[in-house]
Parts: C-alpha cells; sequence; structure tokens
C-alpha cells in the first residue's frame, strides 16, 4: 500500500485503485486541497482509471468534501473511468442522502462489495 | 454534573480565519459534551456550526482575514442555540437554487445552508442576511432528533 500524501492510502487490486482517506475528520481546506492534489494526477495518469474510494476511517465530514468529490467524479467521466465509493459511515450516509449524493454515487458497503463487477 | 453546569454561555468576537472559528467550535461541542450531549447527539450540531463558519469566512466576509465573525451561544441540557454573525453585505436564504434538484445535484458547491436547515430545528436569518440564528432541541427523552430530510 502506498501513502501518496498523509490523508490518502493506495492500494492496487490488479486495475483496480483503492484509495483509503485517513483522516477521521475530513473539514479544513488545506486537507481538501491535499486529497485534491493527489487524486487529480492519479486519474490524469491512468486510463480509464476504476477508483474505488474506501470511507472507512471518516467519522465526520463537511460540504467541502462533497464538493471535492464532485470534482472527483467529473474527472473521472471525462477519461471513461469508474468511481465507486465504499464504507460510509451511517452518520455520514445520512449527509448523502440529505444532500441525494447518494443518487449520482455509487456507493457500497465495503471494499469487497465495491471491487464486484470491476475489471481486475 | 454540577448545578452551575446546567446552563452554558459565550459570545466571540473572532477573526475571520478558520483557526478562530474551529478553536470556538471545539470550545462550544466541548461545554454541549459537559451538559449531557453525546457525539452522536452531536454530529448534526457540529456539522451546521462548520457549515456556518465556512460561510462566514468565506461567503460573507469574503475571505478577508481583517473581518470579523461574531457568535453568540446558549446551551442547556434542552437545546444548543447559536448565532453567527459576519460583516458581509448578507444574502437571500430563501433566493438560494435547492442543491437536490436537477443540475444541481452535480454543482460542487451550494449545501451549506441546506446542511443547517436538515440538522437545526430553528434556522432564521437577520433581514440583511449576514446573520443566522439557529438551535437544536432536544426531545423528551433527552435526545436530539433526527435530522429532516434524510428518509
Amino acid at each position: 500500500m502506498d501513502q501518496v500524501n498523509p490523508n490518502l492510502e493506495i492500494e492496487y487490486c490488479g486495475d483496480v485503485v483503492v484509495a483509503t482517506l485517513t483522516d477521521e475528520r475530513i473539514l479544513e481546506d488545506e486537507q481538501i486541497q491535499a486529497l485534491e492534489g493527489s487524486f487529480m494526477p492519479l486519474i490524469e495518469q491512468t486510463d480509464n482509471i476504476q477508483l474505488i474510494i474506501d470511507f472507512s476511517n471518516v467519522k465526520f465530514l463537511t460540504s467541502s468534501v462533497l464538493g471535492l468529490l464532485i470534482r472527483i467524479s467529473k474527472k473521472i467521466y471525462e477519461k471513461n473511468g469508474k468511481l465507486r465509493l465504499c464504507a460510509i459511515n451511517p452518520k455520514i450516509m445520512e449527509v448523502f442522502r440529505i444532500t441525494r449524493l447518494d443518487k449520482i454515487f455509487e456507493i457500497f458497503s465495503d471494499k469487497d462489495d465495491a471491487l464486484v463487477g470491476l475489471k481486475r | 454534573m454540577t448545578k452551575s453546569e446546567t446552563v452554558w454561555h459565550k459570545s466571540w468576537n473572532l477573526p475571520g480565519i478558520r483557526a478562530a472559528t474551529e478553536k470556538a467550535c471545539e470550545e462550544l461541542l466541548d461545554a454541549a459534551r459537559r451538559l449531557g450531549y453525546d457525539e452522536e447527539e452531536l454530529f448534526g450540531v457540529h456539522l451546521a456550526l462548520e457549515e456556518a463558519f465556512m460561510n462566514a469566512i468565506q461567503h460573507g466576509n469574503r475571505g478577508d482575514s481583517s473581518k470579523h465573525v461574531w457568535v453568540e451561544s446558549l446551551i442547556t441540557p434542552e437545546k444548543i442555540d447559536i448565532s453567527i454573525t459576519d460583516e458581509g453585505t448578507g444574502f437571500d436564504p430563501d433566493g438560494l437554487p435547492d442543491p437536490r434538484l436537477g443540475d444541481n445535484l452535480y454543482k460542487c458547491s451550494g449545501r451549506g445552508v441546506l446542511l443547517i436547515r436538515a440538522y437545526m430545528d430553528l434556522v432564521e436569518y437577520n433581514d440583511r442576511g449576514n446573520c443566522v440564528h439557529m438551535v437544536k432541541f432536544r426531545d423528551k427523552e433527552g435526545r436530539i432528533r433526527k435530522a429532516l430530510y434524510s428518509e
């Protein structure tokens, strides 16, 4: 597993990139910018990227993170890739439901579940 | 909890920077914990606070760190009552596009006020639109009610 910045760990499961957010709380501009600075080159450099973002460590986030996820998803779809989210805790899932972002993101219960159906 | 800790009140005049509002936010949440609120209950209040502070600094004060953010807070076992005021010209909260509808769903911002309204029971703005007053009430069982819109 590679640690590309202090906020993110990257694991390759065949052709699938699993990015695990390491912070329990994501709310500072600096955290968001660091994550964006890690995700965007990764997406740029990988044709047809299949990316899973693992939220299992995350217990709190703000709407700035939701904005970042939308920017990531737009970039991925530009590059004909796929994005899945997994292991989102119930309180944070409630935030996705309130904002209805649960309708536009593919969300899975855990990493193994998210890997099903992706090309490996 | 001692009798003297059944009501907590504090006002701040903060510089409009994240470090200052973050400290106030932590202090406020710590006070609520001392008054018996648990992490489950405070998740939504914390989120509403973060969003309101972010709006005050980024949109109200437009990132100008020489401008201030004023906070008034009152916490009792029955409610958490907070007002946050910035130095901006204000905005019309009823004129905001609904971020849950149509193409707005794909916008990268504009969800803060929705989340504040979802997690707090009373949310009101002054006429100028530069002060948000928000309250979370506990129900008779002493539990904060579930967030709106989540079902």
